[in-house]
């Protein structure tokens, strides 16, 4: 069990974050804290495709000499980063989207914890 | 003609950023360009869709990088279809809901209708790429555009937009990690490619970690029971200038990607046999067109109502989707298109109802009827449709899903299709019955939350902008019945 989890780490980690911030959105009153749980869970998805491209004893993808061979083996796979720069955009983006709602509510409302929202609406 | 695919979504992202920048010097234009820009694109659908029916599906590379390398835009048959489907309708409720926009947006015309036209980007974004994290990337174009377009209706709207942001959040994350385990297993993002890779060899957890992870991220995104929870409140606390508009169209192209995967991701009969995807949306589907159902009949709202309506109708798409079938698929199809076009019908028409009364409670129609005949003509025609009476469209696309389940043995099917049909009769002409037979209430508060009995007393028609795009779409309705066999024929059954 202890070797399993030790071989493959890093995906471990992922669905230990990925629960953690699902759990953060799901189960926390607090708006904010729903937003962490959020933003972890995002980490989490980034984690795992950064974690999915790593080689071990790879370098970068640059050709250094001229009119080297290039090896695919020799190289990080360079996409699952470029993905995961797209990815980091679209999650500050929802953040800070997020973070505005945040504010106008609680411009609006006097607070932040969902219950108490839920009852102002109600009424 | 080679650069259709990009010109749908780009006039579109384009007036995007230009609307709210122009609007700043002169907020009268706002209007005008958003609606040249969806005409645009609808006309650059209806072009593609043309081209495509003569010459077969087209591919645009983006920025001259060939596939599978660069990311590659395709249109065949069914992505042409549902662009051309996303871009009339919303053209319609564009011009339907100008006077609401006036009155919800205020001050920030150019803002608000720079996010609409970035919803609309992201939809027909999603519906022509042929790259899984190009669909991401739009997928979450759209859903901010919505988070922030339902923020915008009032306290309520605040609270209902800030729930349904945290949902599409994770609806979004499950997709792209699904995406994550799909591209590690095949490595390629490009549709066509994981296809072919996968034909060859689709052993492996992997894949299948990925399929499963992919379709509950999109069920997330349109609301398929029991991932449904943000749609209510999204939909009823949204202004009405927003739920008209995102009420037919978005989850539509949620239930597009889904279809998407089937058609062109994963190969023919893996979803059914080596995850059981098939077999889940079909009960899914089944449950969510009772719960839906139900619920609707239980509501006193309309917009409330229409929203739990709108949970049963794509259910219907899910299960579709999960009989597989081809016939099944065409039907799915079908009901894409004629839900979108009766649900834009029905939530206009409720819009033009709350401009003239001020209030959206089905105890508050009593003798509307008489009051806005043309208003509640459209609703009827889109009613009508809705519960599946001949020759109106919603009767074809019930009619084959009853008809595929049948075939393939899935007797349920066909019962509970038509069961929806009778607990749709039950909640629609429940409103038809205030509306025409009630006499218009006398004394002030007869029903609970009525509008005052003035209000519909003294409503007249709505103008006529607001009016006839309602009319033409609940005639729409009707129209696309008569040509539901040209549109099977010759548009969908080459497409599945």
């Amino acid at each position: 069990m202890i070797e399993e989890i030790a071989a493959r780490f890093p995906y471990w980690a992922t669905a230990a974050l990925i629960v953690i911030g699902l759990y953060g959105m799901i189960a926390k009153r607090s708006l904010v804290k729903k937003l962490i749980g959020m933003n972890i869970l995002q980490s989490a998805i980034i984690l795992f495709f950064i974690a999915g491209s790593l080689r071990e004893g790879a370098s970068v993808p640059i050709l250094f000499e001229e009119g080297a061979v290039a090896r695919a083996e020799d190289f990080v796979n360079p996409l699952p980063h470029v993905l995961m720069l797209t990815a980091i955009v679209v999650g500050v983006a929802i953040t800070g989207v997020a973070l505005a709602f945040l504010v106008r509510i609680r411009e609006e409302f006097g607070t932040l914890d969902e219950e108490s929202l839920l009852e102002q609406v109600r009424r | 003609m080679d650069q259709l695919p990009i010109l749908i979504p780009l006039p579109l992202l384009v007036m995007a950023l230009v609307v709210p920048v122009v609007a700043l010097a002169r907020p009268g234009a706002a209007f005008p360009l958003t609606l040249a820009a969806v005409a645009a694109s609808a006309t650059a659908s209806a072009l593609a869709l043309a081209a495509v029916l003569d010459d077969g599906p087209m591919s645009y590379a983006l920025g001259g990088w060939a596939p599978p390398l660069g990311i590659e835009y395709v249109v065949d048959h069914v992505a042409a279809y549902v662009s051309v489907v996303v871009t009339s309708v919303s053209l319609l409720v564009i011009v339907g809901t100008r006077r609401w926009a006036v009155r919800e947006a205020g001050d920030r015309l150019g803002p608000f209708y720079g996010l609409v036209l970035l919803l609309l980007a992201g939809l027909t974004g999603m519906v022509v790429t042929g790259d899984l994290f190009n669909l991401f990337v739009f997928l979450e174009i759209s859903s901010l555009a919505a988070y922030a377009l339902v923020f915008m209706g009032g306290r309520a709207g605040m609270v209902a937009g800030f729930r349904y942001l945290v949902l599409g959040t994770i609806g979004g994350a499950l997709y792209l990690l699904g995406v994550g385990f799909v591209y590690f297993a095949t490595g390629t993002l490009n549709m066509a490619d994981v296809l072919s890779i996968l034909e060859a060899d689709s052993s492996g957890r992997a894949v299948q970690a990925g399929a499963v992870l992919i379709f509950t991220g999109l069920g997330l995104k349109m609301a398929l029971v029991p991932l449904h929870l943000w749609l209510p409140d999204a939909y009823t606390h949204a202004p009405s200038s927003v739920n008209t508009l995102i009420a037919p169209v978005m989850t539509k192209v949620g239930a597009y990607a889904m279809l998407r995967m089937f058609l062109s991701v994963f190969p023919d009969g893996y979803l059914r046999d080596a995850v059981p995807v098939a077999d889940a949306l079909l009960v899914l589907g089944l449950a969510g067109i009772v719960l839906g159902s139900v619920a609707a009949m239980a509501q006193t709202d309309l917009r409330r109502m229409l929203a739990y309506s709108s949970i049963a109708n794509l259910a219907m798409i899910a299960v579709g989707l999960g009989i597989g079938t081809p016939l099944a698929l065409v039907a799915a199809l079908l009901h894409v298109m004629n839900h979108a076009v009766m649900k834009a019908a029905l939530f206009s028409s409720v819009a033009s109802v709350r401009l003239a009364t001020g209030s959206s409670s089905v105890g508050g129609l009593a003798g509307i009827g008489r009051r806005m005949p043309l208003t509640m003509a459209a609703f009827t025609l889109g009613a009508v449709s809705m519960v599946g009476i001949p020759p109106t469209a919603g009767f074809f696309s019930k009619w084959y899903m009853a008809q595929a389940g049948l075939q393939d043995g899935q007797w349920l099917v066909a019962v509970v299709v038509l069961g929806s049909s009778l607990m749709t009769a039950v909640y629609l002409f429940r409103v038809l019955e205030r509306a025409y037979l009630h006499p218009v209430p006398l004394v002030a508060g007869a029903a609970p939350d009525a509008p005052p009995a003035a209000a519909v007393q003294e409503a007249g028609e709505s103008p006529a902008d607001v009016v006839w795009p309602a009319l033409a779409l609940g005639l729409a309705t009707v129209v696309l019945g008569l040509l539901n066999v040209v549109i099977v024929t010759r548009v969908l059954e080459p497409g599945v």
